[in-house]
Parts: C-alpha cells; structure tokens; sequence
C-alpha cells in the first residue's frame, strides 16, 4: 500500500539560538490535500512551515532536533543536499517577491540553472506555468515586460507559476494572501483548490475563514506546540481542545 | 499669554537653529565652490589642445601634460583592475558567506582602519614591498597595486553596502527555487547590487587618481618624455607633475600658469569621474522599483 503521507515530521524541535521556538511537533502531511497551519503570531507555525524545506538553514545560530521524512527520507540528515529538498518542495512567500526581470524570466529563472534549456521547452514550461497559476490570459501578450509592473495580486500568482515551474511535488505558502486584496485573495484561495488535484499544499494562515475555507486538515499551534490536529470541519466545529475552540471563536489570539 | 511667549521662544530657538544649519551647508558649498573657481580662474588660460596633447619641453616649462594625463589614466585604470575584483569578492565574503562573528567583525574593524591610513604609508609600503622586495621596480604596475590596496577599502564598504541594500526576499525566493547559493549570489544578488557597487568604486577611482604620495614612490617619473610600452615602465602622473612642478623644479614661479592647467586638468577628471558616478546612480535608480 502506498503510504499516502508526503511529509512527516517526528519530534521535531527548534531552536533559534537558545529559544525553542518548536517543541516536540510529530505531523504528517497528506498527499494531495491542503493543511493549514493556524496559530496566534510567534507560535512557531511559520518555522515549522520553513523547517520543511529547510530555508530556516538561512538563519545564523538556529538547529534542528528530530527528524523530517520526506518520502521517508529524512531531509536533515548529513548527505542531503538543501538545494535538492527544495527543488521538490517548493514555497510561496508572504509578500509578493518577484525578480527584477522579466515575467518570462521570472518562471523560467529556476528550470534554466536546473539545466533546462531548449527554448521551446521553456517556453512550453511558462504557458504551463501560468496557465496552472491562472494569470496566463492577463499576461500573454507581455511577457517580456518587468515583473514589477504587475499588480500585487499578480505578483504572487506570479511567484505561484515560478514555483510551479520547478514541476514541485509539495507546495508550502507562507501566508501568501496577506498583503493582497480581497479579490487577488479571492483568486488565489481558487487557484490552491485547483492545484491540490497534482500538488501537496501546507500553508499557514492568519486568516481563519481562509483555512475553513480552502483546507482539508488544520493543525493549530500555540507557543511552538501542536495543540491539536485534525480535519478542517473537525477543528472548526467541534474541536477537542478548549484553548483551540477559545482561539477559533477569537476569544484570544 | 504665557503660553504664547514660550511659543514664540520656541521659533525664535528654531529660526536660530535652521540659520546655523544653512550657514554651514553654505560655507561648505562656498569653500567648494571658490577653490574650482580660483583653479579655474587660473589655470583656463593654459588649457589648450596642444597642452592636453604635447609633452612638456624646456625642462617642463613648456609644452604640455599628455604623459601625465595618460600615466594617471593608465596609474588609475590599473588600481581598478587590481581592487574591484578583490574588493567584491571580499565583500561577497563578508555579508553572504562569512558567519557573523568576531571573526568577521576584526575583518571589518581591519577595513575600515585600512581606510584611515595616510597615504604616505601606502606609498612606504608599495615602495618596500612591489619596487623593492617584488623587484618591479617603479612601474605602472607597482603604482597600480599600491593604488588599488589604497581604494579597497573604499570599494569593500561600497560593496557591502550594496549588497545588504539587495532585498533578502530576493534571496530568499531564489533559494527556495533550488537554485544553490552560489548561483543565488551571481544570478540575482550581484546584479542587483552592480549600481552600488559601481558607484561606490567610481568614487574610490576619483580618489586613486588624485593622490600623489603613494605614486612618488612606486610609479612616477619626475619626467619622462617617452610613453610607456609595457607595465614595467615608469610613467608620468598628474598630481605628482603638480608637485614636481610646485616644489622641486627650477622654475617654480614660470611654471605657475602650467601648475594651474595640470591642476585644473586633474580637478577636471576627479569630477567627471564623479559625474559619472552620479549619474549611474540615478539612472539605476530610476529602473529599481524594490
């Protein structure tokens, strides 16, 4: 039987120095699904969503205990390459960053220094690309124009394609509607239903409706612990735990 | 009532404080402004095409600067070639690589006091270690190196600067694109960081060619009619001609005219080389929507 869970992560802690930011988090993530992380700030979902495909390796003075399979894998350990982990997990950051470069280039950045480089091919990747991310109509006939003319919605639909275009098997989304409108958000919330039927989705979110309303598992944290973990509708109608029905009913956080 | 007069106290104290800012903004702009005249005053009348274009005749009294000019441009070119690679590179080392600790902090106290080092010293040690131990003797290329261990500094805080003022979000984006480091660093960081770092190193050349002690040791000639042929020669070089010309020469008082002209000529190139500078500046700029 196939095992249906892409990443799993096993008493994993993490430390930024000498605070533990993670305690003892054991998730796993499910194929083909969208998890959501919920959480008040500081409570350590977006290290752990940083932790999986290792871009908290960037940050002076932080380790890592436990273990993060991937594919049964453990993606810490000493003869894995970060650069690897990270072309088949790909992520959407909160603030739309683009490159100073053309939107053809922007998509077509990742796959060219991974070795692509046949012009038709590529070309063929960014239609794709687009098209998956739902901004190819709005974009076709410009592609040679700045990344930073479009607008901040577009911007991250943007960052989705060049995501994409590393053809990833999880994506991991960083709150990636919170500096957007309400109709980008509106988009891009469609865009993760669609893309849940050929991608693994984490995401962390702000936003609770956002979470009840586009994933399949919610895993809330508070204080860099996993509180409770379980199926969207579950978390959001009849949770467990009382400090998770006080959070989602906003009565803290 | 009461009230009012401490007001009024209050843009009294104001109007005293922003009179004695613009009085100082003016003095400098004045003081700037009344040394480019009076060489300008003085040495316009000298300036001609053969001046930029002869050799100095008549034990320098006459004729004009052509070998000084192109010593300096070669003198300059060279400390460019020497210092903007290193001084990237040990920027690049410095904010992408190196942990931050006191490791790197001892390397950047050792910039910056490398910055303060009066450059008689740089020429002391050009003079010790490329014309004398190295046996380059006084050379384009002694006077290269020493110019360019002169400006690097100039050009590691440049680069540094410029670097940090590349959005970390850029960085991030790559990597998570698995795109390396490295590849991260020369796709995306260093172009971004180009401007910067062109501009800063274009200043530092404005300095390289001004100053006189560190060529007098390791590459210029009090007089040389003949052009270089390879970077083993010695050359002529603009603030070294003024000082000859100023000091040492039989002739100081009907050289005073040629002083003028060598002096604006030279004045001339720091500035352009700085216009140059600032309009690369602006340009970028203008293109950068970060």
């Amino acid at each position: 039987m196939e095992d249906n869970r892409v990443i799993k992560t096993k008493d994993v802690n993490f430390f930024y120095g000498k605070f533990r930011a993670l305690t003892d988090i054991s998730m796993d993530f499910e194929k083909h699904r969208v998890t959501a992380l919920i959480g008040p700030s500081g409570c350590g979902k977006s290290t752990l969503l940083r932790l999986l495909n290792r871009m908290n390796d960037l940050i002076d003075g932080t380790h890592v205990e436990g273990e993060v399979l991937f594919e049964g894998k453990n993606i810490y350990a000493p003869d894995v390459d970060p650069v690897e982990v990270r072309r088949r997990i790909g992520m959407v950051f909160q603030k739309p960053n683009p490159f100073p470069k053309s939107i053809f280039d922007n998509i077509t950045y990742g796959p060219k220094l991974a070795g692509l480089g046949d012009r038709i091919e590529l070309e063929a990747l960014v239609e794709q690309s687009l098209r998956q991310a739902v901004l190819w109509d709005e974009v076709k006939d410009i592609l040679g124009q700045s990344a930073m003319m479009l607008s901040g919605g577009q911007q991250q639909r943007l960052c989705i394609a060049r995501a994409l275009a590393m053809k990833p098997d999880v994506l991991l989304m960083d709150e990636p509607t919170s500096a957007l409108d309400p109709i980008s958000t509106a988009k891009i919330e469609e865009l993760i239903q669609d893309l849940k039927k050929d991608y693994t989705i984490i995401i962390v979110t702000h936003n609770m409706q956002q979470a009840a309303r586009i994933s399949d598992m919610t895993g809330f944290f508070y204080l860099g612990k996993l509180i409770e973990y379980s199926a969207t509708e579950k978390i959001f109608t009849r949770p467990d735990i009382k400090q998770t029905e006080d959070y989602i009913t906003g009565r803290f956080g | 009532m009461a009230l009012q007069t401490s007001m009024r106290w209050r843009y009294f104290k104001e109007g005293v404080f922003f009179g004695l800012v613009r009085l100082s903004a003016f003095l400098l702009t004045a003081a700037l402004g009344g040394l480019l005249l009076y060489i300008f005053v003085n040495g316009l009348g000298v300036l001609s095409w053969d001046f930029l274009t002869l050799p100095p005749t008549d034990s320098m009294t006459k004729g004009g600067i052509m070998p000084a000019i192109l010593g300096t441009l070669y003198l300059t070119t060279g400390a460019i070639l020497v210092a903007l690679p290193l001084g990237i590179v040990s920027a690049v080392y410095l904010t992408e690589y190196a942990k931050q600790g006191p490791l790197v902090r001892v390397i950047r106290v050792g910039v910056n006091c490398l910055a303060g080092v009066p450059s008689i010293v740089f020429g002391l040690f050009g003079l010790g270690l490329f014309v004398v131990f190295l046996q380059f003797g006084s050379c384009i290329l002694s006077g290269a190196l020493t110019l360019g261990i002169l400006i690097l500094p100039t050009i590691i805080g440049a680069s540094e600067e410029a670097l940090k003022a590349v959005p970390q979000t850029f960085r991030e984006a790559s990597l998570a694109l698995g795109v390396s480091k490295w590849q991260t660093i020369v796709r995306i960081v260093l172009p971004n960081a180009l401007p910067g770092i062109l501009t800063g190193s274009i200043l530092g050349i404005g300095r390289a060619a001004g100053e006189t002690a560190p060529v007098m040791f390791t590459a210029a000639a009090f007089y040389t009619a003949k052009l270089p042929s390879s970077i083993f020669d010695e050359v002529m070089a603009l603030p070294f001609h003024i000082y000859v010309l100023a000091t040492a020469g039989t002739h100081i008082e009907a050289t005073r005219p040629i002083q003028f002209g060598t002096i604006l000529v030279l004045v001339g190139l720091v500035l352009g080389v700085d216009l140059i500078a600032i309009v690369i500046r602006s340009t970028m700029r203008k293109r950068k929507r970060w």
